[in-house]
């Protein structure tokens, strides 16, 4: 049986869909498609990867919502009792593959152990109900699909109850659903496979009831991940993994500065080469130029490319130095930019106390451990494409664009990605265009066939597209009992949205939202917000977390800096900062504060407790960590960590986001988590000098998720934001100094 | 031609004896569980064992295999500890991604046939060259502690 995922209009219209569900959450009960998109605009401040952020105007929402959909199917439910669920994300680790197919699964009346899932191709029909592009980001995938996905399930289940019924000559009503199973009276059995081609047959109901979550047995228990079998024994395949008969393999030389160009090159080295096949120079991105070597395999591909003479001109390119951007973006910091939030800052200059502090971001690198790759197989009349991406829809527009075909000749093919983090979602489709330049200059040299474009880990650290270097200053007065009167603040940093298709959705008056997403809130303080938007040279994207990468460690540093210099508990010192309307931030420190028995349990020597508390995604994070500096070198021992989340579909899935997302943070403190450049080069090669967080460091992790009813909010990122920060503060505790430069150096702190 | 056993199998590779076992089993084989990270043995992504000992394969020369056994991920099944470890890996939840996790598996059971009962300083040393992104270290440090159990 395939049940088709018609028009959302139709399926989520006023009366569409009934609900046992409590009415705290954002159910869709009875709730019209545009309330609907309405109340998911509203409470969905930093949902997205900022995608609506507040001041997005409900137009604009509107229209992105407003998907077509040709028939297509999400469900699959075999002769074999076998449920397959198409799912319309990319999964990249943050278990989406698993997570909602437990949602279908569960409307459904599903046996788990029947459970598969796929990827989906690009497809109209696959476009996220609320965004109307097929996009993975913004740990949205649960939020955004939470009500689509189990409409899905329950229609189903609707469907097969009603063909049971029609068989057995009895009322559905007289029916009901177990484990793949209509039971009817008399004890009448019918397994759902059994059932499907009758049941597919049938209109799809106006009306159905969502399951009182009372009665769910999939969704809310810990469930392990459906590929994590596949995935410990090398079957899983990856992107990188793909053949195809007589398939090529390229590696390009990509210019050393960004943007710059091939002067002249000699080949006969790398034709040389056994294996190599063809070298050939391609457009790559910002407007420049490099050679792709194609070969039988990476190997004798990678040799040629190793074998290349190449003259570069990097003339008509700005070679960005960090440190004169450093130094460039201090000067820009002490003058005032955009206004984003504004405030009286009068009480400034005369407050009692006084706190300056300057702080320094670098640029980051999202090394997924699957390096990027893209296999294209490019013929006159159409163009089929495998990679792991995380915008299906804009990659497919800019391989049309880029072979010259109508997007409807363009088949993308949704890969199993080795990690993302933002790197695998480029508005410019970067790593996908240039294979399909690979592929056009293939075919231009008379050759056919397909070709997968690799990049090595060198190729990947090079690559640019990174989390954006910033600097950060604030001037905050204030009074002896800690009463903030004047923050004066202001970010400089590269917009990551300017020049993109999201600009006008995301860029409000200059200010870029994932800029200054986090700042501020939860907190009740005058905040006087400016930013700068620096140009350089250097393209940058979202990176896990986007700007709470940032923001959150300012933010939580510098609250903590307040609490101490006022001698208050830097939690109650954030609870009466807070004020009553941000209940998750505080449940998620109390609840953080009782697993981790701070301010009752005694550490051991030399040890200190840090505190964080930030809201990204709209999930609500607190972490209490221990730590300790030996010789110079900070270490981190200890995480209890407090998710609000509100409903937690998948709670072994939460617990994995939070460890790995936690993790990442703390790489963001390690020596040598950066990216620098010079003379417009980038300084780094692979794993060797750019630093990412190893089994060693890892601490001990506790995470508890407070209870809620409420409509799921994100879980893949907001993990990250709050762990840096206090780190940075149990260091401060122990040594008194204030890190304000990532990644940490206590000897120049 | 390099002649190459692999999981118990001699194997005819037609490459280049400067190639790295990677490239034999990915391209020359079509064995994609062991997987490319960095080409530097930097990250423990293409952990495969050379006669029991856990090397990486992507800076490993075909030439200096020749005659030695390798083992690979896809062997690990069928191997007592092996098994242990990835029924440990399936019962921990342990893959994000799961791109590392070839390598992890391949450097655990190297582990843990020298060290029946590992502590966790002894899994920060075996363990601190495989990279994982998505930061599953605290699941495959119990899932090795399992394992450990189970074959005890």
């Amino acid at each position: 049986m395939r049940i088709e995922w018609m028009n959302t209009e139709e399926l989520s219209g006023a009366s569409a869909v009934t609900s046992n569900e409590p009415p705290s959450g954002a159910s869709m009960s009875g709730m019209s498609r545009r309330a609907f998109i309405k109340t998911v605009g509203v409470a969905g401040g930093g949902l997205a990867l900022g995608l609506f952020m507040p001041g997005v105007s409900r137009t604009a929402l509107a229209q992105a919502a407003k998907p077509s959909f040709p028939p297509q199917a999400f469900l699959h439910i075999a002769p074999d009792n076998t449920v397959t669920v198409t799912i319309n994300r990319l999964e990249f680790g943050q278990g989406v593959q698993t997570s909602l197919p437990m949602l279908i699964a569960e409307e459904l009346d599903a046996d788990w152990a029947l459970v598969r899932s796929e990827l989906a191709p690009a497809a109209d029909v696959y476009k996220d109900p609320i965004f109307g592009i097929q996009m993975t980001g913004g740990s949205g995938s649960i939020a955004r699909s939470y009500n689509q996905f189990r409409e899905i399930g329950a229609r189903a289940r609707a469907m097969l109850v009603t063909a049971a019924a029609q068989q057995w000559q009895v009322k559905p009503e007289q029916c009901k659903t177990e484990k793949s199973m209509v039971i009817g009276p008399g004890g009448k059995k019918a397994s759902y496979g059994s059932l499907a081609d009758a049941a597919m047959a049938l209109p799809l109901p106006d009306k159905v009831t969502f399951k009182n979550p009372k009665q769910y047995r999939i969704v809310g228990k810990p469930t392990p991940r459906l590929d994590a079998r596949a995935k410990s024994s090398g079957k899983q395949a990856f992107g990188i993994d793909k053949s195809l008969p007589g398939m090529k393999v390229a590696v390009v030389a990509r210019p050393p500065v960004f943007g710059a160009k091939v002067a002249k090159f000699d080949a006969s080295k790398a034709l040389a080469v056994g294996g190599v096949i063809a070298v050939l120079e391609v457009p790559t991105d910002r407007g420049g130029s490099g050679v792709a070597v194609i070969g039988d395999g990476y190997w004798p591909a990678k040799q040629g490319r190793d074998a290349l003479q190449i003259e570069w001109n990097t003339a008509a390119v700005e070679k960005v130095d960090s440190a004169m951007q450093l130094a460039a973006f201090k000067a820009l910091a002490s003058q005032p930019g955009t206004v984003a939030k504004d405030a009286d800052m009068n009480a400034l200059a005369a407050a009692p106390k006084k706190i300056v502090a300057e702080y320094e971001f670098p640029y980051l690198a999202h090394a997924p451990m699957e390096p990027l790759n893209c296999t294209v197989d490019l013929k006159d009349d159409g163009c089929a494409v495998w990679t792991g991406t995380q915008f299906q829809t804009i990659d497919q527009a800019a391989i049309a664009r880029t072979a010259g075909l109508k997007p409807e000749q363009v088949s993308l093919n949704t890969m199993m990605a080795g990690g993302g983090f933002g790197r695998r979602a480029v508005p410019t489709s970067d790593f996908v265009v240039e294979a399909v330049n690979v592929a056009k200059a293939w075919r231009a040299s008379g050759k056919s066939g397909p070709v997968k474009v690799m990049w090595s880990r060198e190729d990947d650290i090079h690559g640019g597209y990174y989390r954006p270097s910033h600097v950060h200053r604030a001037e905050i007065g204030f009074d002896e009992a800690g009463k903030v009167l004047a923050w004066n603040h202001t970010i400089v940093g590269q917009s990551i949205l300017a020049g993109t298709p999201f600009e006008p959705m995301m860029v409000k008056n200059g200010v870029d939202s994932t800029m200054v997403e986090g700042m501020g809130e939860p907190y009740q303080v005058p905040m006087k917000l400016s930013v700068h938007n620096a140009h350089a040279n250097v393209p940058v994207l979202w990176w896990r977390s986007v700007g709470s990468t940032h923001t959150a460690y300012v933010m939580e540093t510098l609250i903590d800096e307040l609490a101490h210099a006022s001698d208050i508990d830097p939690i109650e010192y954030r609870k009466q900062l807070m004020g009553k309307d941000n209940p998750r931030h505080v449940a998620v420190l109390d609840l953080a504060v009782e697993k981790s028995g701070y301010g009752k349990k005694q550490l051991p020597a030399g040890h200190a407790w840090g505190v964080a508390v930030h809201k990204s995604f709209d999930t609500a994070v607190a972490y209490i960590v221990e730590a300790s500096v030996d010789k110079g070198v900070p270490k981190l021992h200890r995480v209890t960590g407090a998710i609000h989340c509100n409903r937690a579909i998948n709670p072994m899935s939460i617990e994995a986001q939070a460890q790995g997302a936690l993790l990442m943070g703390l790489g963001t403190t390690l020596p040598g988590a950066a990216i620098t450049l010079k003379d417009g080069v980038v300084q780094q090669q692979n794993f060797s000098e750019y630093t990412v967080a190893r089994m060693p460091d890892m601490p001990v992790v506790d995470i508890h998720i407070v209870p809620s009813q409420d409509a799921p909010t994100g879980m893949g990122e907001p993990g990250l934001p709050p762990l840096a920060p206090a780190f940075a503060n149990a260091i401060a505790k122990l040594t008194g100094k204030r890190l304000r430069k990532l990644p940490f150096d206590l000897k120049t702190a | 031609m390099v002649t190459l056993n692999i999981n118990g199998r001699d194997m005819q590779v037609e490459a280049d004896p400067s190639t790295p076992i990677l490239w034999a089993l990915r391209d020359n084989l079509n064995m994609t569980g062991t997987k490319f990270g960095c080409g530097a043995a930097l990250c423990g992504a293409c952990t495969v064992h050379l006669n029991g000992q856990p090397i990486r394969s992507c800076i490993t020369p075909i030439s200096s295999a020749a005659g030695q056994k390798i083992t690979t991920i896809e062997a690990m099944e069928a191997d007592k500890v092996g098994k242990a470890v990835q029924d440990a890996w399936v019962k921990h939840d342990v893959p994000q991604c799961g791109y590392c996790q070839s390598g992890q598996v391949m450097s655990a059971t190297a582990l843990l046939r020298t060290n029946k009962s590992p502590s966790d300083a002894d899994i920060d040393a075996a363990m601190s060259g495989n990279i994982c992104r998505c930061g599953t270290y605290q699941r495959i440090r119990a899932a090795i502690k399992d394992a450990a159990k189970t074959l005890a």
